[in-house]
């Protein structure tokens, strides 16, 4: 560090703030604009009626990577562990099987697959940190690589050598690239249970369990659990995004809501500040964009500052969403068939099977809903009893799949898909539609609307191996500096992608301090 | 929908009819899917008719584009290397566009057509990379190639021609200026360019008048005024190199078709230095040449004179007789007016600097029977031909 820079961060969603937050304490005067009225992005209180809110559009979530909770001591921030939940995926005969992180139970579950289960965990969580060199640090380039990138090969291939071991590298690279129907046939037998680990891998993907690349997004989902169990996030005292927000205050950080970034500015083919929707502009020696790719260089940049390939090359990356995010207000807690309440506090599932979730994704790829969705559904006010009237409960659903385009148009077809959601839900936990008070689906044309998220991704982009590791979000922007001198990303949209992970905030950070001169 | 004849594999212009007729060596290739004359009865006729009367061409198959919108200056100046915003109405600029990497695509021209936008004429089929170029902006693209008819009329005595077929207004019309005017009844418009370094127009038709405008322009050789004959792409290519015209594909691989790393080529390289402004909002592989002219030039594109009358086609260059080989021929003519052996030679230059000697390594045949010379070479920084007609305005009536 030479000196005081001035920077600003556009978007204060989780990536943004830690971002923000190591920049500061690293003695940079940083500056936040959040086009929101709150910091959060997803992972922020969201009221979708009177008296009725969620936590965040993240309705389950795993632990920050420690590295960050540690170095930003997001514990004295005050955030604090959610209580860890397993999964219960539902079956339509009232048999729920419950998955940990290790273990497995159903009834008339074999033990030759509960034994399955518990190594094909031990093996694929061994995969996912064996990868965590490469993640935790700016994917190296292929051409003209620094010190730093041959320092990530060189880890990377010691933990995947020495670290996984001959046998375990040579199935992880048989596997790597593969689909995860393929790899759960060969060691499971229990339909149910397949259904379960499958839509880890495909909810939030345009993908199907019989997509190639499947293993890849499962391993990303189950690197949250190499950091701990997962839990249902609050909106009270010790939630994730007050803790952020506390440490970037703490670091020096100047959050400002309601300010809605129009464009970057651009002078000289070099980043200088941001301009509002207000028409007022801040000067900064460098722009850090957690937005979307497409956002930031089609819409805050503009294709006119940028070369014609580079453009062309964002403008063809896969953004679109496939998920809807369904929240039901209800007069009283929901009464699943099988379920304790204990029980309910859980993350629920409906994926009975491979074949259903590959079924629920053929619709999606002709621009269809599903007809019998995926489902990942919480009862958030069970973890925070703040988020409804007394008595009164809150349902958050994820519901795949639920294509950006759709043939049919989202304006005449939300509220039947809605409907269907409910209906499919009714079979589980009879007489909860008349418990309804009020409901709200949010397509992801909603999500990009009121989230500021290009098609609605969670990811900020399919998490396909060419949309990966150097090529995330394209070769030529993937080490979270840009070809626009001081433009940076910092958010999903880079490597290693979404999730509420911080990692790319962090990663960004890292490079940014790392840059000579800083740029 | 009409018909396709397969029998008839390349698309015939709209001045067929007369070309066929006077095309006596039915020397035909394809010029952008066209059938066009590379000869029509000598090559020599053709080239004295260029530079010491007046010659037709048909330059149909030109492609051409018009851009129009209100981001078409935005979007022409993002193409391009060189400031679009600078051009007025009624003129034309020579351009050239690079891709990502600062490497040259193609060259051509621009054409401010006033209200009715802009045309870009270019040597190889863009529309891809034009439609790529645009996105995010409020632009409109037509391919126009087929929908205009154009000859080019060049030569010293073009303004008599065409003065004589009933052109007027033509006397105050400068270098890279456009004229719109009519001829009995239909419109017609003149831009004073072209490729041969001399005095010369080209004129743009609907096809629907292209052989009432050709039979305006040859009547004056009938009436008896002054010798009009049309010439092929073999006499152009001989003028052009005379006049120092570059080739994209010929005198350098364009990027688009390259795959090996350092076979393209930069602006710099292509010594057209003079046609990249930095003082002009982003273009496409500004970053790129910003770079590159930071470094030390590696190679470039000369206008280079050969001694001696043997041909140096495709010939090796060398720092030295028998010296380290520095570059190769990349186009060659034996000019009949300047009587001596024009290039267009690639060049390896030694530390930014072009070497001190060059000499030509040359195989001959005589009667089928193999040799070798040395020849010395000079670089011409100015165009090998280039007579002050061309630019003078008005013109001198013959």
């Amino acid at each position: 560090m030479t000196e005081s820079k001035t920077m600003i961060v556009i978007g204060a969603g989780h990536n943004g703030l830690v971002c923000a937050t190591y920049l500061a304490k690293a003695g940079h005067k940083v500056k936040i604009f959040e086009a929101r009225s709150t910091a959060g992005g997803g992972v922020s209180r969201h009221q979708f009626a009177t008296d009725y809110y969620v936590a965040g559009l993240a309705h389950v979530l795993h632990p920050l990577n420690p590295k960050i909770v540690k170095e930003l001591d997001l514990v004295g921030a005050g955030l604090k562990k959610g209580e860890a939940i397993n999964t219960i995926s539902l079956g339509h005969d009232g048999r729920h099987m419950t998955l940990g992180m290790d273990h497995v139970e159903a009834t008339g579950l074999s033990v030759e697959d509960a034994a399955a289960y518990k190594a094909f965990k031990k093996e694929f969580r061994s995969y996912a940190k064996a990868l965590e060199p490469m993640t935790m640090n700016k994917p190296p380039r292929l051409k003209d690589m620094d010190g730093k990138d041959k320092l990530t090969l060189a880890q990377l291939g010691l933990k995947l050598r020495f670290g996984l071991g001959a046998a375990s590298m040579r199935e992880f690279l048989r596997v790597g690239g593969i689909n995860i129907y393929d790899v759960l046939n060969e060691i499971i037998d229990d339909p149910q249970l397949k259904g379960a680990i499958a839509a880890d891998a495909v909810l939030g993907h345009h993908m199907g369990p019989r997509t190639p690349t499947t293993v890849l997004t499962y391993l990303n989902r189950l690197r949250g659990e190499i950091y701990g169990p997962q839990s249902l996030p609050t909106a009270g005292e010790g939630n994730l995004t007050m803790a952020l927000i506390n440490a970037a205050t703490k670091a020096g950080v100047e959050i400002m809501t309601d300010a809605k970034v129009e464009k970057i500015i651009i002078k000289d083919a070099k980043a200088t500040g941001v301009q509002l929707n207000s028409g007022q502009e801040y000067l900064a020696d460098m722009v850090i964009s957690n937005a979307d790719a497409k956002k930031t260089f089609l819409g805050f940049v503009g294709s006119q500052e940028l070369d014609a390939m580079f453009a062309k090359r964002i403008d063809t990356t896969r953004t679109n969403g496939t998920v809807a995010k369904l929240h039901f207000a209800l007069k009283k807690l929901p009464n699943f068939k099988g379920l304790t309440e204990i029980e309910l506090k859980q993350r629920l599932l409906i994926a009975p099977d491979m074949r259903y979730l590959e079924h629920a994704f053929n619709h999606a790829k002709y621009g269809e809903y599903s007809e019998n969705p995926l489902l990942e559904i919480t009862v958030p006010s069970l973890a925070d009893p703040s988020l409804a009237p007394k008595g009164h409960h809150v349902m958050s659903v994820s519901a795949g799949f639920a294509p950006y385009n759709l043939k049919a148009g989202w304006d005449k077809s939300s509220s039947v898909f809605c409907h269907k959601i409910l209906s499919l839900i009714e079979n589980y936990a009879p007489g909860i539609s008349a418990q309804v008070v009020a409901s709200e689906i949010l397509t992801p044309q909603d999500i990009e609307q009121q989230f500021n998220v290009t098609g609605g991704h969670w990811h900020h982009g399919e998490l396909t191996i060419d949309q990966s590791f150097m090529m995330r979000p394209i070769h030529g922007a993937a080490q979270y500096d840009t070809p626009i001198d001081g433009l940076f990303l910092c958010g999903a949209a880079a490597h290693p992608g979404g999730g509420i992970t911080g990692i790319p905030g962090h990663n960004a950070a890292k490079r940014i301090l790392a840059m000579k001169g800083g740029n | 929908m009409e018909k396709h004849d397969f029998n008839q594999v390349l698309q015939l212009s709209p001045f067929h009819e007369r070309i066929d007729t006077l095309g006596l060596m039915k020397n035909w290739t394809s010029w952008n899917g066209y059938q066009t004359a590379r000869i029509f009865d000598t090559l020599a006729a053709e080239y004295f008719t260029i530079r010491s009367s007046c010659s037709v061409m048909d330059m149909t198959p030109m492609e051409k584009y018009r851009i129009t919108g209100p981001d078409a200056v935005t979007f022409l100046n993002r193409l391009v290397t060189r400031d679009i915003s600078k051009l007025k109405p009624g003129r034309v600029t020579y351009v050239v566009w690079c891709n990502d990497d600062g490497r040259v695509l193609d060259d051509g021209t621009i054409f401010h057509l006033g209200e009715d936008g802009y045309r870009l004429c270019s040597q190889h089929h863009q529309l891809d990379w034009l439609m790529i170029s645009s996105l995010g902006m409020d632009v409109s693209i037509e391919h126009e190639t087929h929908d205009i008819a154009a000859l080019s009329v060049q030569g010293p005595t073009a303004y008599s021609v065409l003065a004589a077929a009933g052109f007027t207004k033509l006397d105050t019309l400068k270098p890279f200026g456009i004229l719109n005017t009519q001829l009995n009844g239909f419109d017609v418009m003149i831009s004073r360019t072209g490729f041969t370094g001399d005095l010369g127009y080209e004129v743009w038709v609907d096809p629907r008048h292209a052989l009432d405008l050709w039979d305006a322009i040859f009547e004056v050789k009938q009436r008896g005024l002054y010798d009009v004959r049309p010439i092929g792409l073999d006499a152009l290519e001989m003028v052009r190199i005379e006049a120092g015209f570059i080739m994209p594909g010929d005198d350098f691989n364009t990027a688009e078709t390259t795959i090996r790393a350092g076979r393209d080529r930069s602006p710099f390289e292509l010594g057209l230095d003079w046609v990249v402004s930095f003082d002009k909002p982003y273009f496409t592989g500004r970053r790129a040449l910003l770079k590159e002219k930071t470094e030390p030039i590696k190679r470039r594109l000369v206008k280079l004179l050969v001694e001696g009358n043997k041909s140096p086609t495709d010939s090796f260059l060398y720092d030295g007789k028998n010296g380290q080989r520095i570059g190769a021929i990349k186009s060659n003519v034996w000019s009949p007016i300047l009587k001596s052996n024009l290039t267009m030679a690639d060049i390896e230059f030694i530390k930014g600097e072009l070497p001190k000697e060059i000499w030509a390594e040359i195989y001959y045949q005589k009667e089928l029977e193999w040799k070798s010379t040395w020849a010395k070479c000079s670089v011409s920084d100015l165009p090998f031909w280039s007579h002050p007609r061309r630019s003078q305005t008005p013109p001198d009536q013959f």
